[in-house]
């Protein structure tokens, strides 16, 4: 028997419309893919705010470590020249 | 890690508070940080759910279908609100089963209104004016306060609770233009909800031991008493519209301060409901424990089935 086993965490992904990603909408618990859909659709989208539902289980999600966020994300700082900005144009040149 | 780098790390933390950044669940926080908040989420998670038993209780019993449908929405919602407030407290480390634990045991706190009895249908007007009243004027600068998590819950709960009030001013509003009877019945139940309503936006700021802390978190932008004060001067008017009377006969308009002036708060009465005294305490987390007790099977049967589902499609895969 698996009477102390707990119903594992979910996490929820909610389309609000057509034409928009899936965003993350919070999280919770359920015994299974199935029965966490149906929980999310309870629990997040009493009010339309979705026309899909994604749902993985939060043990499946890598994430990084903000203790790693220097080179992770710092190299990006300095490159200015990624930005239109950056560019030199002549005041006659509208629309560039 | 020594002391001295702690020290470092906390003063940043601060900063970046200060500074209006947002707290993430991975990202390196005080332990009194985590703790704090870990209890005050709980505890709202926790005041949702046994906000649905003094509700629940009309349920069947709603005068009409338009009611009916109305209250169950919202007693749906309490449900839902904390269940976002359970989730967002879990990203600090606690399981959700730990948290059960803390309510059932009576470790962890709960709103000490929801200790009041709802003796009739007048209630459901009174809760829904008053009560979610007063807990809208709390939660809403929650919705800014520090911690990520926490924050983006309050901003879903408080989209959906301003509904809860209107339906319960709603209810105030028929039975005072009914027949006396029904007027008496509304004016009995505030006379019953204003003073818990009042106790409910916290100890006065003389008795608070957490304000300070908490203004810096961003867990509280405004005291207790100029919470309360907000509420009495919003309620006073909406109670005067609708011909009912506040009872507090020290209550009185502040010109000066352009704020009503208010009777005393027996505090007693708070401090007993809080530590379990109160008309409702035992037969609440009776409920509740009985809930989690008699679902027990349910719970366990949905994992054992899912565990079978996995087994075959593992199976069918080799």
């Amino acid at each position: 028997m698996s009477t102390k086993k707990n119903w594992p965490l979910w996490e929820v992904f909610v389309r609000s419309k057509n034409g928009l990603e899936h965003r993350h909408f919070g999280s919770l618990h359920a015994a299974d893919a199935e029965m966490a859909l149906e929980n999310a659709r309870d629990v997040y989208t009493r009010r339309n705010e979705g026309v899909s539902i994604w749902v993985v289980e939060s043990k499946d999600i890598t994430a990084s470590n903000p203790e790693n966020n220097g080179e992770l994300f710092e190299p990006a700082q300095d490159k200015v020249y990624r930005h239109p900005t950056f560019y030199d144009l002549p005041d006659e040149v509208k629309h560039m | 890690m020594s002391e001295e780098q702690i020290k470092n790390l906390e003063a940043q933390f601060e900063a970046r508070i200060a500074r209006d950044e947002k707290i993430e669940p991975k990202d390196w926080m005080p332990e009194k940080y985590r703790k704090t908040h870990i209890r005050q989420m709980s505890q709202h998670a926790h005041s949702e759910i046994v906000g649905m038993l003094p509700e629940g209780n009309w349920i069947t019993r709603a005068p009409s279908l338009r009611r009916k449908v109305a209250l169950l929405a919202k007693v749906q919602d309490e449900a839902g609100h904390g269940l976002y407030l359970y989730s967002a407290t879990e990203t600090l480390g606690i399981s959700r089963d730990e948290l059960y634990e803390q309510l059932h045991t009576g470790k962890a706190k709960y709103s000490s209104i929801f200790n009041y009895p709802t003796v009739t249908w007048a209630d459901m007007g009174a809760i829904g004016w008053l009560v979610d009243g007063a807990a809208i004027i709390n939660q809403v600068p929650l919705c800014s306060t520090s911690y990520g998590p926490y924050a983006r819950a309050m901003i879903r709960v408080c989209k959906e609770e301003s509904f809860h009030q209107r339906q319960g001013f709603e209810i105030m509003i028929k039975l005072a233009e009914g027949t006396s009877e029904q007027k008496e019945m509304a004016q009995d139940a505030l006379n019953r909800w204003w003073w818990p309503s009042l106790m409910m936006l916290g100890p006065t700021d003389s008795e608070s031991v957490h304000t300070e802390q908490s203004m810096k978190w961003k867990l509280k932008r405004k005291s207790n008493d100029d919470l309360r004060q907000q509420f009495i001067d919003q309620t006073v008017p909406q109670a005067e519209l609708i011909g009912l009377t506040i009872p507090d006969p020290d209550l009185k308009w502040n010109e000066e301060r352009q704020s009503y002036d208010f009777g005393e708060i027996n505090w007693d009465e708070f401090w007993q409901v809080v530590k379990g005294h109160g008309p409702c305490n035992k037969e609440r987390m009776k409920a509740r424990v009985g809930a989690w007790e008699r679902g027990e099977w349910v719970r366990d049967a949905a994992m054992a089935y899912a565990e079978k589902q996995q087994t075959r499609k593992e199976k069918r895969a080799i």
